[in-house]
């Protein structure tokens, strides 16, 4: 989601929720806690406050980067914790305090540079005082202070409490980035000793003296009730303690995953499945067709894109349609719940610190202040965390158990009961001229809104202004171009998935360019390059990818090269995928050359992980993604039948950042955007075969 | 509820469940090894691989009654100070990004390790099938190459 339309819901989401400001302090051993997310002991731990989730992305280490080059920190005494919730830690990109959209670097950037060097201004002036010299005679390196004319050093530690009695001064310089030491270079993440050895904790690992566990069974049919159910066998298994109706299910509560899920498995439950039971894919697909013959809520509308098609020397069209996608984060859905009187207790792995607590007062029947979230590790979230299903039926369940109860989903429930990346479908149409170049550009999108379920105040008059992402943003230099957008609701929960509506529209849109291109006679890199001429940063990356690709030599035959280029998040990113093809049609990606323009950043790393992952997301989409629906059902159920990239598939990835200046951009979710289009592309190049429609199975 | 002995990480423990209960779930729930992971239920993922009997298994589809006198490894006793050459490769290559599969990933790379001391590229494919969604592969191959070069 972007900016302007969390600022949006905001002021709803946010209502009511003043909470008293309370800095988590380890009694006595941090006494210099200058503002919300450091914390410095007399023991020279620099503790910092990490109020963003970890859910891949390596926050646990770039958002102390930010804070510890400002600090001039000791980068070796570096530990974190996570926030609890509270309104210190809102993201100031959405005005809730949560994870998502690629902002956690880029709402931090200043906030946590500024807390830096409040505390390095501290600490300063503590020495100097100390010392009984001017604070501008001293300066930080490395967690101390130096007098340099006398040789005086003291640590952190040693001017922690001293520092903790002066002002937090308002105003402070910031380093120029190009005297950064730390931010900007290649570092290791902090989190990586806990992940190799078991003890990082996620949500599924938390354990609370008391606690029981709990599996659901819902609704096999989106928006289904339960109409009646028989516990009697349920009830048998032993270690079954309790079933319970809650307002997703019935939830089998026991001594741990296994006799629950034995129990859920043994329960009998009738439903009423509702009006979804008649929904398929195939319905849905023809919906969509029909919706496309209707003008949608218009979007973009420059110059007078009817007639200049009409009057074009050669005209386009074609039609690009994708399924439904699950997430499938490694780690199942889970949430452990405490609801007692007058206090809730939630350890969850969330990307929504509040929307958690807003439903834990909710349910618990207290002031959100009386709801603590404790944030876990994050096994993967994808957009999915961002949701409170799973958060709400551990509410539920443990209020009706009377006892701490943790809820697990097996895989099936996660596959079977997600809100899903959209399905969608595009009619593209455009004119060229007698010389190739294009004059009308249409693009009309159907798809269900996920802002319309989320966040319906931000939907207006038809046009939810995320759908249309990228086909809006078309950087295209074209002359008459009209993009709208048809609503098309299905049924069928959908929620944010990694790139949100830029997976689909780039699909669409780079590979309609490309289809442009051929029509042309044209390179399809030279031709994007042409009409890029005003988009520099777009310009910029597909030159780069291009280039260090070998774009124009020759490869085996079987062998195809594609590109994309592609703006999501703030961020620039071209890609160029080499594909081979088997004589029977199966498509291997054997490389991928990414360039990344991400503005100013912190951790290359870490920005070279999140495109390799960006990609891998968007590849296992693009050659195995579907989620079908059948009798209002999903069809797929587990990693056999809803496949994900493996090790043996992976291609090589390589990734160039593009120097650069300006703002910074998101790195989450830029990656997984253009790799569909630059491994259809590749496809159409090997083969001669457009592919227009996803997943890409095998190619016949 | 039948009690089952069993050796894990070098230590004798015993404990009362269903014969069908898997081993996932006994390390887990019984004996607070959390470090081992659920992911699919099915073996298809992997992020429940621990060693049994020094082989990689998916424990989560092993019946705690199927377990016999075999010895079982999990990601916490793979090196009692987490230096194994494995987790050390790891960290050089700063592999893990949410991490949630990586102790079943450690547990495969460890166990092909000790088959096969310098693994070909197609050896790490044929052995490592285990799912990462935040799609670590490449950092992945590069860890278990630099393992085997420490050896």
């Amino acid at each position: 989601m972007q900016r302007r339309d969390f600022l949006q819901v905001a002021g709803t989401i946010g209502a009511g929720l003043v909470i008293g400001f309370r800095i988590p302090n380890r009694r006595g051993v941090a006494p210099f806690a200058p503002n919300a997310w450091l914390r410095i002991g007399t023991d020279d731990s620099v503790l910092v406050i990490v109020d963003r989730s970890e859910m891949g992305q390596g926050v646990t280490t770039s958002l102390p980067m930010l804070l510890a080059e400002e600090l001039e920190a000791d980068w070796t005494k570096i530990r974190f914790e996570f926030a609890p919730a509270d309104k210190a830690y809102i993201n100031q990109l959405f005005g809730i305090q949560g994870t998502g959209g690629s902002s956690s670097v880029r709402a931090a950037w200043k906030p946590l540079r500024v807390a830096g060097a409040q505390a390095r201004t501290m600490l300063i002036a503590a020495a100097a005082q100390t010392w009984g010299v001017e604070p501008a005679s001293c300066r930080a390196e490395a967690g101390a202070v130096i007098h340099a004319a006398t040789h005086r050093r003291l640590t952190y530690g040693a001017l922690a409490q001293r520092a903790a009695a002066l002002p937090v001064p308002a105003d402070v310089p910031l380093k120029d980035p190009k005297d950064w030491r730390l931010a900007g270079k290649p570092t290791k993440r902090l989190d990586t000793r806990f992940k190799v050895n078991g003890t990082a904790q996620f949500g599924i690992d938390v354990r609370v003296p008391g606690m029981l566990t709990a599996v659901v069974a819902r609704s096999p049919v989106f928006g289904g009730k339960v109409s009646s159910f028989d516990a009697t066998a349920a009830n048998a298994i032993p270690g079954v303690r309790h079933v319970v109706q809650i307002s997703s299910g019935v939830a089998v509560v026991g001594d741990g995953y296994w006799p629950a899920k034995q129990g859920r498995d043994a329960l009998k439950v009738s439903w009423d499945e509702g009006p979804v039971a008649q929904v398929s894919s195939a319905s849905i697909s023809s919906l969509f067709a029909q919706r496309a013959t209707q003008d949608g809520a218009v979007a973009r509308h420059d110059g007078d894109a009817v007639a200049a098609l009409a009057g074009a020397a050669q005209r386009v069209e074609a039609v690009y349609e994708m399924p439904f996608l699950a997430h499938a984060t490694m780690e199942p859905m889970n949430c452990t719940a405490h609801v007692r009187t007058g206090a809730v207790d939630i350890w969850a792995p969330t990307q929504n610190q509040t929307g958690v607590q807003m439903i834990g007062g909710q349910i618990g029947g207290v002031p959100p202040e009386k709801v603590a979230v404790h944030t876990t590790y994050l096994g993967g979230g994808f957009g999915r965390r961002f949701e409170l299903d799973f958060i709400i039926e551990a509410l539920e369940t443990s209020k009706a158990a009377g006892s701490p109860v943790k809820v697990i989903w097996s895989r099936e429930d996660d596959i079977q009961h997600a809100q899903y990346r959209p399905a969608n479908y595009h009619q593209l149409r455009a004119g060229l001229d007698a010389s190739g170049r294009p004059v009308a550009w249409t693009h009309r999108i159907v798809a269900p809104s996920i802002m319309a379920r989320m966040f319906p105040q931000t939907v207006k008059n038809g046009l939810d202004g995320e759908a249309v992402e990228g086909g809006v943003g078309l950087p295209y230099a074209v002359p008459n171009v009209h993009v709208d957008y048809q609503l098309t609701d299905t049924g069928i929960p959908v929620g944010f998935w990694r790139s949100v509506n830029n997976s689909f529209n780039a699909f669409a849109v780079e590979g309609f360019i490309d289809e442009l291109a051929a029509a042309a006679k044209q390179d399809p890199y030279e031709y994007r390059r042409t009409l890029l001429a005003n988009a520099p940063r777009d310009r910029g990356v597909l030159e780069l990818a291009a280039t260090k690709a070998g774009w124009g030599t020759p490869l085996p035959a079987g062998r195809g090269r594609g590109i994309a280029v592609y703006k999501s998040f703030e961020s620039f990113a071209a890609q160029v995928a080499e594909v081979s093809v088997s004589p029977a049609g199966d498509v291997r990606v054997d490389r991928v050359v990414c360039a990344i323009d991400c503005g100013m950043h912190v951790n290359p790393s870490t920005i070279e992980a999140q495109m390799q992952g960006g990609i891998v997301y968007g590849l296992t989409a693009a050659l195995n993604g579907a989620i079908t629906i059948e009798n209002g059902r999903v069809t797929q159920s587990n990693f056999h039948d809803y496949r994900m990239l493996r090790l043996a598939e992976m291609p090589v990835v390589e990734v160039y950042i593009v120097p650069s200046n300006e703002a910074p951009g998101g790195v989450g979710e830029p990656g997984t955007p253009p790799i569909a289009p630059a491994v259809c592309n590749a496809i159409f190049a090997a083969t001669g075969k457009r592919i227009r429609k996803l997943p890409i199975g095998k190619v016949t | 509820m039948p009690a089952y002995s069993l050796l894990v990480n070098g230590r004798r423990r015993t404990v009362e469940v269903a014969a069908s209960t898997p081993l996932l779930w006994v390390l887990r729930d019984n004996l607070g090894l959390t470090g081992t992971k659920f992911g699919c239920g099915i073996a298809q993922c992997g992020a429940c691989t621990v060693h049994l009997g020094g082989d990689a298994v998916r424990s989560c589809v092993l019946p705690v009654s199927a377990v016999g006198t075999r010895p079982v490894i999990t990601i916490e006793g793979l090196s009692p100070t987490s230096t194994h050459r494995v987790q050390k490769a790891w960290i050089a290559e700063d592999v893990p990004q949410c991490g949630y599969c990586q102790s079943g990933q450690l547990m495969a790379a460890a166990a092909l390790l000790r088959r096969t001391a310098q693994p070909t590229d197609a050896d790490i494919d044929a052995a490592m099938s285990n799912i990462c969604r935040c799609g670590t592969y490449q950092r992945i191959r590069a860890a278990i190459h630099r393992a085997a070069k420490e050896a």
